[in-house]
C-alpha cells in the first residue's frame, strides 16, 4: 500500500511567522536529522542572538538570501496518516511570481496571521491569489496568540475581519484556528492556554482534509499537444499526443475538436512499453490515432460528440493576477497560452482592480499593475476553446507571456459575445452601398432557372475534395446550369498580393473568397470551391462574407465541420457529384424545370 | 492512478511541450540512472522513437563500461548520439590526478566548458554513424537553444529552487533569485535571442521513484550499478579517479530499491562517492550556475 501524499503551501505577509510554524512542526513531529535544533541553538548563543525557527530552516536548506525566503523550498514531515510536503512560499511581496508558483503544486493552503498585527496587504492578497491559482482549501492560522495574552476576543476580531474580506470574493476557509508557533500551541496538540477553543489543533485539523480526487463524471477533455508522424523503422501511425485533462476515451469513441468542430472516430489509444490497451483515463499522457487523417493543430481540444462542448470565443470575462515587470496595458499585443493552444491576446478593458488594501473600494486605473489581481476583458483573433472555471476549473486556465515571460495568469469566469463583430459591420455597411444594374436578381434567376449558390466540397483528402469539385461544376454546366470551378490558388495570383504574414494568410484566403463569392453569386453563377483543412470559425466568415447569398457545405466522410451534406466517401468522384446534383434537384435549390 | 505513473505522465507531458517549442533541441545524457531514466521518457513521450540528439560530454576518464553501455544503447535504439571534449585540456593535461589541477578544476574544463562549448556549438561535436558505427565530426554547429537535462530536486540544495523550464543567459549563467514563474503546466518557452533554456523533466523524482520505474519499466541499465561479486557496486557514475564504489550486495534493481527503503543509505548522501564534492560546499553551486549540471 502506498501512503497518502499531500501538498501543502504556507503563505502570509511576511514576519506573521510562517518560518516558525514549520520549523515547530518539524521539531515537534520529528522529521529533523538528530541533534539540529540542539546545534542551531547552540550557534544562536554563541553569538548571543536569540534562536528562531528561522534559522533552523536556513541551516536546513541554505535557503535564504538577503534575510528573506527567495524561493518555494520543500520540507518533509510525516504524520500517522500521511507523508506532508510543506512549500514555504516567500512573504515578501517582490516574490509573488514564487509564492504562485509554489501555490500551484500545493492542494491546501495555511494562511498565517500575526494575530497583533492582524490583517495586512498580502493576506489579503495571498488569499485571493492562492485561490485563483486553484487551492480552494484554506487553512486560517491565527499566530502569536501570546503575544495578545491567548485572547478569545483578539483572535475573533482577527477571524471575523478576514472572515469577512474571503466571503466577498467566495472564499469559505476551513476553519480558523488561535496558535502560538513559538510556544507551540495548538499546532501538534489542544493547548491548555486557549480553553476557550473548541476545535481540533492544526495538525489534526490538516490530517483531517481528505486528499483532492479529480472530480468524476466530467466530459473528456483531451487538450492536443502534438501530432506525431514518425517514420523511423517503417513506423505508419500518426499520433494525435497529449495528456486527459478530464473525463476517459476509449477506442471506437466517436470524438470532435474545439475549436475546428472536426469530427472523427478514436481508433487506437497508443502507449509505449505497455499492453495494447482501449481506454485511457485523466491524467494519463498518452496518444491516439483516429480513423481519419484530420489535419489538426496543437491546442485543440477533443471531446467525445456525445459530450457537452467546451466554449469557443474571441471575447471573454476573465480574473487575473499579474506579475509581469511592466503593467499590462490595452492597445499592445500579448501572447495568450491556454491548454496547449496558443494565441496573440489584446486586453480590452478593465472592469474592476480589486484593491489589497480594501476589497471595498475597487478602483479604475489604465492598466494593471505588477501585483494587481483585477477582473478584465481579453479579446483574442480567432477563437479558442476553453470551459468557465465554474465548469471545468483546469480548462478555464490560462497565462500571458509579455516579452519572453509569463507576466500573468488568469481562469475565464464568463463568455462575451460582442454586439456586432467588425465582419458583420463590415458586411452590413457594403450590402447598403452596393450598386444594382438594370437586371433584377429574380429575373436572372428566372433566365438561369436557378439562384446564385456558393458550394464548398471539402473532406480529408485535398486530391477527392478537387475531383468532386471539378465534376460537380461538369455535370451542372451539362445540365444546363451556370456553374464556375474556382480554385482556391488562383486567388494568390492577383487578387491577393501575397503580403500578409503566414498567420494571416488564412483570415485573408477566406475574405478574398467571400469577397469573390459575393460577386460571382450576384451574377447568378453557382460557384464550385474546394476547400482543406478549414474549421468551424472559416466557414462561419465565409457564410457572412457570401451574404444574402446562400453557403452550401457537402462534406466527404464524417470528419468536417457544419455542413450541410454530408456523404460517404468511399464512393467515386463520379458518382459522388451524381449525388450532389440529384441532392440539389430534391432540395430545391435547383429547380428542375425540364418537368 | 499511483504517484509513479503521476511522476511519468508529468515528465512526458515536459518533453512533449519541450519538443514542440525549442526548434533546436538536444538531450545531455551522462549515462547515469537519472538520464537514463530520461532517456526511456523520451520513448514513452514519443512512442519509442528519440526525435532528439542525445548530447554525451565524454571526460575521457569515465569509467570504460559507461561508454560500452553507451554505445551499445545507441545501436539498438538507433539515437542520434553525439559527444563533445575539451580537446585542448585533455591535451595539455589540465586534469585530475595526473595533471597539476585539482579536482574542481578538472571537473570545470572536463565537464563545465566542454558542456558549454559542445552546446554552442563553437567546439567540434561527434555523431555515430550508424552504418559505421563510429563518431564522425557533426556537421551541425548550431547552439542548441533547448537542453533537457535529468537533474532532480531532492539531489541537493540548490536544486530545489529550479524550475522545470529554466533559463539560461549568453554565459550560460542561473540567476538563482529571478527565475520565472510556473504554474498549471505553462512553461517558459519563449526566450530572447542569445539565450537558451534548461528543461528538467526529473525535478520531483526521488532517487528511489527512479529505481522503482527502472523496475517497473525493465530498463537496462549499466552493470556499474550492481555488485557484480565483489560485494561493491555504484551509487553515482562519474570518473574513475574521483568516484568510488559503495559497500553493497545489491544485485539487481529490486535489492536497490529494497537498500533504499530500509534505509542502508539514509544518512549518507547519494552523492557522497563523489571526491569533488566535498572539497568546498559552495562548489557544486557555482558549477552548476557555469552550467554544469
Ligand atoms: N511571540 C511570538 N513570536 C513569534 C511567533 N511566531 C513567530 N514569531 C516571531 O515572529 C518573527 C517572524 O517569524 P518568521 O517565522 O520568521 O516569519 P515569516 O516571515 O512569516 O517566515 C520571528 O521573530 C519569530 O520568532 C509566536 O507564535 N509568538
Amino acid at each position: 500500500m502506498h501512503r497518502e501524499h499531500m501538498t501543502v503551501v504556507i503563505v502570509g505577509h511576511v514576519d506573521h511567522g510562517k518560518s516558525t510554524v514549520i520549523g515547530r512542526l518539524l521539531a515537534d513531529t520529528g522529521s529533523l536529522p538528530e541533534g539540529k535544533l540542539d546545534q542551531v541553538k547552540a550557534t544562536c548563543a554563541r553569538n548571543a542572538k536569540p534562536f528562531e525557527y528561522a534559522f533552523l530552516l536556513d541551516a536546513l536548506k541554505d535557503e535564504r538570501s538577503q534575510g528573506i525566503t527567495i524561493d518555494a523550498a520543500r520540507c518533509f514531515f510525516k504524520t500517522a496518516r500521511r507523508d506532508y510536503i510543506i512549500l514555504d512560499a516567500p512573504g515578501h511581496i517582490e516574490f509573488l511570481k514564487n509564492m504562485v508558483t509554489g501555490a500551484s503544486r500545493a492542494e491546501v493552503a495555511i494562511l498565517v496571521i500575526d494575530a497583533k498585527q492582524g490583517v495586512q496587504e498580502n493576506t489579503r492578497r495571498h488569499g485571493m491569489v492562492v485561490s485563483m491559482i486553484g487551492v480552494k482549501r484554506i487553512l486560517v492560522l491565527v499566530n502569536k496568540m501570546d503575544l495578545v495574552g491567548y485572547d478569545q476576543a483578539a483572535f475573533e476580531r482577527v477571524s471575523n475581519a478576514f472572515r469577512a474580506f474571503l466571503k466577498e470574493i467566495d472564499i469559505e476557509p476551513i476553519a480558523f484556528i488561535p496558535v502560538s508557533a513559538f510556544q507551540g500551541d495548538n499546532l501538534i496538540s489542544t493547548s491548555q492556554r486557549m480553553p476557550w477553543y473548541q476545535g481540533r489543533p492544526f495538525l489534526g485539523e490538516l490530517d483531517l482534509i481528505p486528499v483532492k480526487e479529480q472530480p468524476a463524471n466530467l466530459p473528456l477533455r483531451f487538450p492536443v499537444q502534438d501530432i506525431y508522424k514518425f517514420t523511423e523503422n517503417g513506423d505508419e501511425r500518426r499520433i494525435i499526443a497529449g495528456t486527459l485533462a478530464t473525463g476517459t476515451a476509449r477506442a471506437g469513441d466517436p470524438v470532435v475538436f474545439y475549436p475546428s468542430g472536426k469530427r472523427s472516430t478514436i481508433r487506437s489509444v497508443e502507449e509505449f512499453n505497455t499492453p495494447p490497451r482501449q481506454d485511457a483515463a485523466s491524467g494519463e499522457a498518452i496518444g491516439f490515432t483516429l480513423t481519419d487523417e484530420l489535419y489538426l493543430r496543437p491546442g485543440e481540444i477533443m471531446t467525445r460528440q456525445d459530450a457537452r462542448p467546451p466554449r469557443t470565443a474571441t471575447q471573454f470575462k476573465a480574473n487575473i493576477f499579474w506579475v509581469g515587470r511592466t503593467p499590462f496595458v490595452k492597445d499592445k499585443t500579448y501572447k495568450l497560452k491556454i491548454g496547449t493552444a496558443q494565441s496573440p491576446v489584446k486586453l480590452v478593458d478593465i472592469l474592476r482592480i480589486i484593491d489589497a488594501q480594501d476589497l471595498s473600494s475597487a478602483v479604475r486605473q489604465d492598466s494593471i499593475n505588477r501585483h494587481d489581481v483585477a477582473t478584465c476583458v481579453l479579446e483574442v483573433t480567432r477563437p479558442i476553446a476553453y470551459d468557465l472555471a465554474q465548469d471545468i476549473e483546469a480548462l478555464s486556465r490560462f497565462v500571458i507571456v509579455d516579452h519572453f515571460e509569463i507576466a500573468g495568469g488568469g481562469i475565464i469566469i464568463d463568455e462575451l459575445r460582442p454586439d456586432a463583430s467588425t465582419l458583420e459591420q463590415h458586411v452590413t455597411n457594403r450590402e447598403k452601398r452596393w450598386v444594382h444594374g438594370l437586371v433584377l436578381p429574380a429575373e436572372r434567376a428566372a433566365a438561369y432557372r436557378h439562384k446564385g449558390q456558393f458550394i464548398i466540397v471539402t473532406g480529408n483528402s485535398a486530391e477527392k475534395n478537387g475531383a468532386v469539385a471539378r465534376l460537380l461544376e461538369r455535370s451542372l454546366f451539362d445540365n444546363g446550369r451556370k456553374a464556375y470551378y474556382l480554385n482556391t490558388a488562383n486567388l494568390t495570383c492577383g487578387l491577393t498580393d501575397g503580403s500578409t504574414d503566414v498567420a494571416d494568410a488564412r483570415e485573408e484566403e477566406i475574405r478574398v473568397l467571400g469577397e469573390l463569392g459575393r460577386v460571382l453569386t450576384d451574377a447568378g453563377h453557382i460557384v464550385v470551391t474546394d476547400l482543406n483543412h478549414y474549421d468551424a470559425y472559416d466557414i462561419a466568415r465565409l457564410k457572412t462574407f457570401v451574404h444574402p447569398f446562400e453557403v452550401l457545405v457537402v462534406g466527404l466522410g464524417a470528419s468536417a465541420p457544419e455542413t450541410t451534406l454530408s456523404l460517404n466517401d468511399a464512393m467515386s468522384p463520379g458518382d459522388t457529384a451524381a449525388v450532389i446534383c440529384q441532392w440539389l434537384r430534391d432540395m430545391d435549390i435547383l429547380p428542375d424545370y425540364s418537368l | 492512478m499511483d504517484s509513479l505513473k503521476k511522476l511519468e505522465s508529468q515528465s512526458v507531458y515536459i518533453l512533449r511541450e519541450a519538443y514542440r517549442n525549442f526548434k533546436s533541441l538536444c538531450m545531455l545524457w551522462s549515462i547515469g540512472k537519472d538520464s537514463t531514466v530520461l532517456l526511456w521518457l523520451a520513448r514513452k513521450a514519443f512512442f519509442g522513437h528519440v526525435p532528439v540528439p542525445l548530447v554525451h560530454i565524454d571526460t575521457h576518464y569515465k569509467i570504460p563500461e559507461m561508454i560500452a553501455y553507451r554505445d551499445r544503447l545507441a545501436r539498438e535504439w538507433r539515437l542520434n548520439m553525439i559527444y563533445g571534449e575539451n580537446t585542448a585540456a585533455l591535451a595539455k593535461k589540465a586534469t585530475f590526478p595526473d595533471g597539476a589541477v585539482d579536482r574542481l578544476q578538472c571537473c570545470k574544463h572536463l565537464k563545465s566548458e566542454a558542456l558549454r562549448h559542445t552546446l554552442s556549438g563553437e567546439w567540434p561535436r561527434y555523431r555515430m554513424d550508424h552504418a559505421s558505427g563510429r563518431y564522425e565530426p557533426d556537421t551541425d554547429q548550431a547552439p542548441y537553444t533547448g537542453v533537457i537535462v535529468g537533474v532532480r530536486a531532492d539531489e541537493e540544495g540548490s536544486r530545489s529552487k529550479e524550475r522545470y523550464f529554466s533559463p539560461r543567459d549568453k554565459y550560460s549563467e542561473w540567476n538563482v533569485s529571478d527565475q520565472p514563474p510556473e504554474f498549471w503546466n505553462q512553461f517558459k518557452t519563449d526566450f530572447a535571442p542569445g539565450t537558451h533554456v534548461r528543461i528538467h523533466p526529473l525535478l520531483d523524482w526521488t532517487e528511489l521513484n527512479i529505481w522503482e520505474y527502472i523496475e517497473r519499466e525493465k530498463i537496462p541499465m549499466s552493470s556499474l550499478y550492481f555488485d557484480q561479486g565483489s560485494g561493491k557496486r555504484y551509487r553515482s557514475l562519474g570518473c574513475y579517479p574521483c568516484t568510488a564504489p559503495v559497500d553493497s550486495t545489491a544485485k539487481t534493481p529490486a535489492d536497490i530499491i529494497e537498500e533504499l527503503k530500509t534505509g542502508k543509505f539514509t544518512n549518507i548522501a547519494e552523492r557522497a562517492g563523489r571526491a569533488q564534492d566535498k572539497e568546498d560546499a559552495g562548489g557544486l553551486e557555482t558549477l552548476r550556475q557555469e552550467g554544469y549540471m
